[in-house]
C-alpha cells in the first residue's frame, strides 16, 4: 500500500492532478484534461492521463464514483495520514532523556 | 467563399430537445419542417437569428448512441455555446433545475462549464476574454 502511495506521488502530472482535485472534488476526466492542459500547459493525452488517475486510484489517492452516466473522480487524503502519522506524528518517546 | 449555417446535436427526442433549448438556454425555433419521422428542427440565438442554426437531429441510429454515451461517460461535451457572463448564466440555469456536472471554472483565458442538455448531451458554456 505505502509503496503505491510513494509511487503514485513520485510523478509531477498526478501531483498536479492531486492539486487540482483538491481546489473542487468530483472533477470529470475531461475537466482534469481541461486543467492540465489550460492551467498547466501539460499536453497529455486522454489516455496518458486516464492511465495517471489509474495509478491515483490504485493507490488510493482518488476514488471514483459513478452518478448516472457520469464518472467523477474525487481526492482521497487517507493515504497521506498514514505519511503523516509515520513521520509528523509522532507519539512522544515514553520517557524523555 | 463558404460558411457554416448550420451545426447539430444528436438529441433522444426533438419535442424535447426543443423545449431545452427554447424553454431554458434560451434559444428560438428558427425551422421546424416534417422530414419523415423527425424533423428538420432548428434553434438560433435571439443574438443572432439569421447567424448559425443549431439542428436538433434525432440520434435514431444506434452508433450516434453509442457515440453521446461515449462521450457523457467521460464527462466531454457534444458542442459548445458562448455566453457573455457564465456565472449569471449558471446561476439562473441551476435555479431552472439544469444539471451541471462542472460549475464555472477558469481554464486559462477562458472560463467554462458544462451542463446536462436532458437529451444525452453535456454542452459546455464559455465566457470568452473580454475583447
Amino acid at each position: 500500500m505505502a509503496d503505491d502511495v510513494f509511487k503514485a506521488l513520485a510523478d509531477p502530472t498526478r501531483r498536479t492532478i492531486l492539486d487540482e482535485l483538491s481546489e473542487r472534488n468530483g472533477q470529470t476526466l475531461f475537466e482534469i484534461c481541461a486543467r492540465l492542459t489550460t492551467r498547466h500547459g501539460l499536453g497529455l493525452s486522454r489516455q496518458a492521463i486516464s492511465q495517471h488517475l489509474a495509478v491515483l486510484e490504485a493507490a488510493g489517492l482518488v476514488r471514483t464514483r459513478r452518478e448516472g452516466r457520469y464518472k467523477f473522480h474525487d481526492l482521497n487524503t487517507e493515504p497521506l495520514e498514514q505519511i503523516a502519522t509515520r513521520w509528523l506524528r509522532r507519539d512522544p518517546p515514553p520517557e524523555a532523556p | 467563399m463558404i460558411s457554416i449555417h448550420v451545426t447539430s446535436v444528436f438529441v433522444d427526442d426533438q419535442e424535447k430537445a426543443l423545449d431545452f433549448y427554447t424553454d431554458k438556454l434560451g434559444f428560438e425555433k428558427k425551422t421546424d419542417i416534417p422530414m419523415g419521422e423527425a424533423r428538420w428542427l432548428t434553434v438560433v440565438s435571439p443574438a443572432a437569428r439569421d447567424g448559425v442554426e443549431l439542428l436538433l437531429e434525432p440520434d435514431a441510429h444506434p452508433v450516434a448512441r453509442q457515440y453521446k454515451e461515449g462521450l457523457v461517460a467521460d464527462g466531454i461535451p457534444a458542442t459548445s455555446f458562448a455566453v457573455d457572463d457564465i456565472h449569471a448564466e449558471h446561476e439562473r440555469l441551476t435555479g431552472l433545475g439544469v444539471e451541471f456536472t462542472q460549475p464555472p471554472t477558469a481554464m486559462g483565458p477562458v472560463t467554462t462549464a458544462v451542463l446536462d442538455d436532458t437529451c444525452g448531451n453535456l454542452i459546455q458554456l464559455t465566457q470568452l476574454p473580454r475583447a
